[in-house]
């Protein structure tokens, strides 16, 4: 059993509170992605799972006990970091041996363990190489065996593959989920990476400044986000918020956004929006998919507008659209063959029915 | 770009470059005018030194001769006479003994201060660095007499042994220093990894800092071999028997008689006295250089 679960986890330095009392539950098993900006304290909690910093006040279990005050090496913990931290005067299957010698394993034991996880992350014809002699992403590779081999309770990752080449990294990603697939072993994970959170985590936790946002699958916190942070956070590019106020005029929902745009909100979603106090100042929020061309035939939810497109970023299978609406930049994802062009008039279409609506004082998603 | 504005900017693109070139040639010509002239004055006494060694001693006491060759021909004779005639071989066991003494010493000590004040954060700790080197900065002139009553009260004056006690005083702030530096270079997280690893911090220092750090460890082991084995001050002060004295003092005291100067065993032994520093520098220069030079570029 290796659950990890934090309870009012707080780290204090000096006056600076980096996290500020979390709750968190990893199931066994569970692949956890703490995602954020910098300073927004997932590293922080990271090094606290691991007993690297000590925390100001909370309890942290792990296997359902609490390790407060229990050295690192006593956790049965494993710990992959951003700069590899392999030992330059060590082979590869020095370094992945290490903590066992440290252990004092029998020497057979040892040696079957390096030669599965070299096999498992198909290093087994560096094991005899210093890390000087190896690439950034052999390196990595590396690292992770040194983790696997100790065969620990909870595998930590801080912010693995920042250090890799863009390609690498996508290369590199889907390497330590197949790992975890074969290991199936208690993994926290930690970037500012949101793609790289998405497509490795079972549930994803976005933090901001010391706390947490929300937790979720990754589909929860894209199609469902709980605040603005989260909302901008997730999804590349960024959602797009436009300030707007809801209008009721004969028993329908009306989303204001100029004095001459107006659009109706769909049944579907009016629901929700009902007791929304009029003149409340709200934000619209729709991801850049939810902004595409018109279609010919209009579908219910979807509603056409003319706007005048400021930059186009042809990316192949779609071409992203920048327009300006009264003031505020938005993005939208339309087909290459939709004609798009710097300067040019371009007829789009919003999708309400993936509308979000946003209290602009509190950013919460309403 | 029009032709004509190719055309202007080749000549000058060319000019620039022609000019980078007369630059660097400037530079190199001075540079190698100065290194020639370094080079020329500190290797002048060396030679000095190893002439003389080659003559008799009749030929050394000739006013006549060209002082700078051997004009009758090359002898051992001091060298003999050395070996036979004086202590000088006491005086190298001395030598020898203090000074692997003193850099055993000093390499326990400063390698355990330099990695728990550098790594082990504690309260205090760089007040502490700092102040381990502001001892350093205080002149042995200074130091002499107050040691010299310690050295007396614990009953040591007149052997070798006071100066490994007192030797390190000199050695044990500069090599912490270095150490410190060096092993600020190593990036936290090899320590980090270590001990998640399940090394304790005995074990952290030894199988992964002392190997990981080891051209600093013979920077300052250099360091020490040396400033141990050229002492003067010291011994000069703290011995005064034949057997009890280290080269530097011993070759002094012993081949200056009154007032004759034995110029060519006094060259041959200091010859004979700067070879082993002569000898380690020479294999271990690289290591030297880096370890002097790893905490101000690694940062």
């Amino acid at each position: 059993m290796a659950e990890v679960s934090l309870r009012k986890v707080v780290k204090r330095y000096d006056d600076v509170e980096a996290v500020r009392g979390i709750d968190l539950d990893i199931a066994d098993h569970e692949f956890v992605v703490l995602v954020g900006p910098s300073g927004c304290g997932k590293s922080t909690t990271l090094r606290m799972i691991a007993g690297l910093e000590e925390i100001t006040d909370g309890d942290i279990a792990i296997g359902g006990d609490v390790v407060n005050d229990v050295p690192p090496k006593d956790r049965d913990i494993a710990m992959v970091f951003q700069n590899y931290a392999l030992y330059p005067h060590m082979t590869v299957a020095e370094n992945m041996s290490f903590a066992l010698r440290l252990q004092r394993y029998p020497k057979a034991e040892i040696k079957s363990r390096v030669e599965e996880a070299a096999r498992m992350l198909d290093i087994s014809d560096l094991i005899d190489r210093k890390p000087k002699q190896l690439s950034g992403g052999q390196r990595q590779r590396v690292a992770m065996g040194r983790a696997i081999v100790r065969h620990p309770k909870v595998f930590l990752f801080d912010e693995p593959l920042s250090n890799l080449d863009a390609k690498l990294r996508v290369q590199m990603r889907i390497e330590i989920k197949k790992v975890h697939q074969k290991v199936r072993t208690t993994t926290v994970y930690v970037t500012h990476d949101q793609v790289e959170a998405m497509t490795l985590a079972d549930r994803v936790v976005v933090m901001n400044r010391g706390r947490i946002e929300q937790i979720g699958t990754p589909n929860e916190l894209y199609h469902n986000p709980a605040t603005r942070f989260v909302a901008g956070f997730i999804g590349s590019p960024a959602m797009n918020f436009v300030p707007c106020r809801l209008e009721e005029a004969a028993g329908k929902l009306n989303l204001r956004l100029t004095d001459r745009l107006a659009f109706p909100v769909p049944a579907a979603r009016a629901a929700r929006y009902r007791n929304v106090p009029p003149n409340e100042k709200l934000l619209l929020g729709i991801r850049p998919e939810h902004l595409a061309e018109a279609n010919a035939h209009g579908e219910p939810g979807v509603e056409p507008f003319e706007t005048v497109l400021d930059v186009t970023e042809p990316m192949g299978m779609e071409t992203l659209v920048y327009f300006t609406l009264e003031g505020t930049q938005m993005c939208g994802r339309v087909s290459p063959a939709a004609g798009a062009r710097e300067g040019a008039p371009l007829r789009l279409a919003v999708d309400l029915n993936n509308m979000h609506l946003l209290n602009e004082g509190t950013g919460a998603v309403l | 770009m029009t032709v004509d504005a190719i055309n202007v900017s080749t000549p000058r693109r060319g000019s620039l470059r022609s000019s980078l070139k007369r630059n660097r040639r400037w530079a190199l010509i001075t540079s190698y005018v100065f290194l020639v002239l370094f080079a020329i004055f500190f290797l002048t006494p060396p030679y000095y030194m190893i002439v003389t060694s080659l003559k008799s001693d009749a030929e050394v006491a000739r006013m006549a001769t060209n002082p700078w060759i051997v004009a009758d021909g090359i002898t051992l004779d001091q060298y003999k006479l050395l070996f036979t005639q004086t202590d000088f071989l006491i005086y190298f066991k001395n030598t020898a003994i203090v000074t692997v003494c003193v850099v055993a010493i000093t390499m326990v000590v400063s390698v355990l201060a330099a990695f728990s004040l550098g790594r082990m954060k504690f309260w205090g700790s760089s007040i502490l660095a700092t102040g381990i080197f502001l001892t350093y900065l205080v002149p042995d002139t200074l130091l002499f007499i107050p040691l010299f009553q310690i050295v007396r009260s614990l009953g040591l004056l007149n052997s070798y042994w006071s100066m490994v006690l007192v030797y390190p005083t000199l050695t044990v702030p500069f090599c912490t220093w270095i150490m410190i530096g060096y092993f600020a270079s190593i990036p936290k997280e090899l320590d980090e990894a270590a001990i998640i690893d399940g090394a304790s911090w005995l074990q952290t220092l030894t199988r992964i800092f002392i190997p990981v750090a080891l051209p600093g460890l013979i920077a300052a082991t250099i360091f020490a071999f040396t400033a141990s084995w050229a002492q003067f001050l010291y011994p000069l002060v703290f011995t005064t028997s034949t057997d009890q004295l280290v080269m530097p003092v011993g070759i002094i005291t012993t081949l200056i008689k009154g007032d004759v100067f034995n110029w060519g065993q006094i060259m041959t032994g200091a010859l004979l006295g700067a070879a082993p520093p002569l000898l380690i520098y020479a294999f271990l220069m690289d290591y030297y250089i880096a370890g002097l030079t790893a905490g101000a570029t690694k940062g």
